[in-house]
């Protein structure tokens, strides 16, 4: 039996023991005349934790830790010959795993063969099928065929052993089902527990990636140090080309990169702030419910486009437009500029202002709307007044998470920004991001611990504290001008 | 009589209105949707004299008021038949300006929603909108005195007049939100419980307030509280299930009403 399939097996029957507990408590809580403390569904879940719990428990268990006995039992069984030869033991497990494979499938003259010597371990093992490296060995068939037996064995004592928890704790569940049995507080705390476990697993992935990150950044500040990085205006890695050794004397000056980020995030947000505010004024004060209705989603379905698309739009039309636009008036504009990466990128965040700027309007008391107009205020005069400034501070918090968006955005960039790090004012050039920066340094066939690969961690470092600093900032402004209208 | 001076809009000459009669509501019925919360409601509000109007929650008494300055016109849903009229003015004709309106007839609401600006800002807010003219710094500083003087707020808040009017206590936030009505120089002030959110000392100064009041503006007030109806108003309207029960002096209402719903009402049988 696969392993699949054991488990496939355990949760039918765990699906199986909750209707089973369920429709047993169903039955005792008509029959009996005690008062059930738990619901008849707790009863059947609880059945169903019994059942499979300890069960999935032991298979995990077992896979886990199955394999290290059988891989000491066959290293044990190795010729004292074999790891005398000063042979790697890894090397020799390795194939001998691999031998494994194909061993039953050998027969009585496959074995002549090979001690014969008429073929090569390989030979034969290429004619069923299976590859080996040629450094497989006769004696080695020996270890993979004690591998093969004990693998095997091992499963079928899984299979077994499984079994009977699977039954053993169904009947342990199954004699829980009484009327002051608590099951309800039972089933509850391993929900608990599996709520807690499942929110750790998002912790630890988090802790993991920042790291791991960290990690990485600071091997790359052993080699290139940090001042030179953060306060470096030339951005100038020379990949190490094959061959030459070492090439670490490229220069990691971040400060065009930044510069290029913010410049592209400054002309986006000049395109989404207005635009998305006015609409979200025009959504939360005047548009009726009809209208709401429809032009709400269809707003935020600009949130649903993936960032390629922009990317490609920016690339394949607006960027040429742009640029011909430009050269009809006198204006030199590249096909990749900021403007370019700014503009497509403006659309993009426009529903982040302009969905979490409605929210925030319309959470702006009826009361001081009625207060304005009821001392005569038209209601353009009630807007800017009195909703806007009230508004403010939950404006100011959505445009910085916009912001963000537009910081850590790489796609658009990749394909409409450019490649150059230069650190100019003139929006019709072409300039370079953080992020277009790491992905360039991270594609392409690069050795792993040289500094044009490092960097990308250091830049993602510094993106990430950027970003998350904003997204503090911007949360908090926000919760703080939620409270205030409470 | 006082005459009162009208900044915004001339009152119009009332040929047929007896003088002392400053709005008048004829036959008006309201619908919430499909809902119809008041059934021909026919009022006269006297001229300078405080009008309160009673009755158990949710008949109407809101509804009613919100009708005098055409505030209902914020709800999507509402609408409204009938005739109101303000010195014999229809101020549901279309040809009138619902802003203008809302200058003479001003309202305070029931729970104080000072805005998010200074104290100053806050009662300058009407004015200016209103063209006032701002440019003569002096006369705006002594229009927010006097208002605040009015509203009985001055002395305890002419230190600290570029502080934040959402920082005052409730009372006192509520006597800023009347002088800011006051601001505007209406000619009736609607005040939809203003006492409801507020201890009874707060409530007290404002009753107090509401009296010195009564000799330049118009009043009318909702309330909750049968004792604060018969302490401030001249005149008291009692409400049931949408529909005027009864109206007349205050004394007379509270003593020896005609309707049996009055009686009832008034003797806490219930509401
Ligand atoms: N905005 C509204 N939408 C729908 N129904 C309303 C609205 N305002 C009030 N009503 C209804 O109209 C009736 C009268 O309400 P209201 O005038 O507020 O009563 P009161 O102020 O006397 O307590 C109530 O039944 C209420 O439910
Ligand atoms: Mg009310």
């Amino acid at each position: 039996m696969t392993t699949q399939m054991i488990f496939l097996i355990l949760l039918l029957a765990g699906v199986a023991a909750f209707f089973y507990g369920r429709m047993r408590a169903r039955a005792m809580t008509v029959a009996s005349a005690e008062k059930f403390h738990s619901r008849p569904g707790h009863h059947g879940f609880y059945v169903t934790i019994w059942t499979m719990l300890p069960a999935f428990f032991l298979i995990v268990l077992w896979l886990v830790v199955a394999p290290l006995v059988v891989r000491w039992a066959v290293t044990n069984s190795l010729p004292e010959a074999a790891t005398a030869s000063g042979e790697s033991v890894s090397l020799i497990m390795t194939t001998v795993e691999q031998l494994s494979r194909g061993v039953t499938q050998l027969e009585e003259e496959d074995f002549d063969r090979i001690s014969s010597g008429a073929m090569t371990v390989q030979e034969v093992m290429r004619s069923k099928g299976v590859l080996v490296g040629s450094d497989a060995k006769p004696y080695m068939l020996q270890a993979a065929i004690l591998d093969e037996r004990l693998s095997a064995n091992s499963h079928l004592f899984l299979t077994l052993f499984a079994g009977i928890t699977m039954i053993g704790g169904f009947l342990y569940g199954r004699r829980g089902i009484a009327p002051r049995a608590r099951a309800r507080n039972a089933v509850e705390q391993v929900m608990t527990l599996g709520l807690i476990a499942a929110s750790t697993v998002a912790i630890l992935t988090t802790a993991g990636i920042v790291l791991s990150v960290l990690f990485e950044s600071i091997e790359f500040f052993r080699m290139v140090p940090p001042a030179d990085f953060f306060f470096g205006t030339v951005w100038d890695p020379r990949f190490s080309a094959p061959g030459r050794v070492g090439g670490s004397d490229g220069q990691f000056g971040i400060l065009p990169l930044l510069w290029g980020t913010a410049y592209i995030s400054l002309v986006a947000l000049m395109v989404a702030v207005p635009i998305g505010l006015m609409s979200a004024i025009y959504m939360s004060e005047y548009a009726g419910n009809k209208v709401r209705s429809i032009a709400k989603p269809l707003l935020e379905i600009l949130a649903g486009i993936p960032t390629i698309v922009y990317g490609f739009f920016a690339l394949v039309t607006f960027g040429p437009f742009l640029r011909d636009a430009g050269g009809l008036v006198g204006f030199d504009i590249q096909a990749s500029s900021v403007l370019t990466a700014g503009f497509v990128m403006g659309i993009m965040i426009i529903p982040f202002v302009s969905s979490l700027s409605d929210d925030i309007i319309s959470a702006v008391p009826q009361s001081l709307r009625e207060g304005s107009y009821g001392l005569g205020a038209t209601q353009s005069e009630t807007i800017k007044q009195v909703i806007m400034p009230a508004a403010l501070p939950g404006v100011v918090g959505a445009v910085l998470l916009a912001a963000s968006r537009a910081i850590g955005e790489t796609m658009i960039v990749v394909l409409a920004a450019g490649i150059a790090a230069n650190i100019t004012l003139n929006p019709g050039e072409s300039v370079t991001t953080v992020t277009v920066k790491i992905v360039s340094q991270l594609t392409g066939d690069l050795e792993f611990n040289s500094p044009q690969t490092l960097v990308a961690f250091a830049l993602g470092l510094t993106l990430f504290v950027v970003t998350l600093g904003l997204n503090v900032f911007a949360l908090y402004i926000v919760r703080k001008y939620r409270e205030q209208y409470e | 009589m006082v005459e009162i001076s009208a900044p915004v809009s001339p009152v119009s000459e009332g040929a047929n209105q007896a003088d002392s009669v400053k709005m008048s509501a004829r036959d008006v019925c309201v619908y919430y949707g499909e809902k119809q919360a008041l059934f021909g409601v026919n009022l006269q509000i006297p001229t300078n004299e405080i009008m309160a109007l009673i009755g158990p929650s949710g008949c109407g008494k809101s509804t009613f008021l919100r009708c005098l300055n055409r505030m209902n016109d914020v709800i999507p849903i509402a609408r409204i038949t009938g005739d109101i009229e303000l010195d014999g003015e229809d101020i549901y004709a279309p040809d009138l300006d619902v802003v203008e309106l809302r200058a003479r007839v001003g309202m305070v609401f029931q729970k104080p929603n000072p805005f998010p600006k200074s104290i100053f800002d806050n009662i300058a807010y009407g004015p200016r909108i209103h063209g006032f003219s701002s440019n003569n710094k002096t006369d705006m500083e002594e229009l927010v005195a006097t208002s605040l003087q009015k509203a009985g707020l001055w002395e305890e808040v002419k230190d600290r007049l570029d502080q934040p009017g959402t920082g005052l206590s409730g009372g006192q936030q509520q006597r800023l939100c009347i002088a800011r009505a006051i601001a505007v120089k209406p000619e009736v002030i609607l005040m939809d419980e203003p006492c409801s959110a507020l201890d009874p000392i707060a409530t007290a100064k404002i009753e107090e307030l509401m009296d010195e009041l009564r000799s330049d503006y118009t009043i009318v007030i909702v309330t909750h509280s049968m004792q604060q109806a018969a302490r401030v108003s001249q005149r008291t309207a009692f409400f049931h299930l949408g529909v005027l029960v009864e109206e007349g002096d205050t004394d007379k209402i509270f003593t020896n009403p005609d309707d049996e719903r009055t009686q009832n009402y008034i003797t806490g049988r219930f509401g």
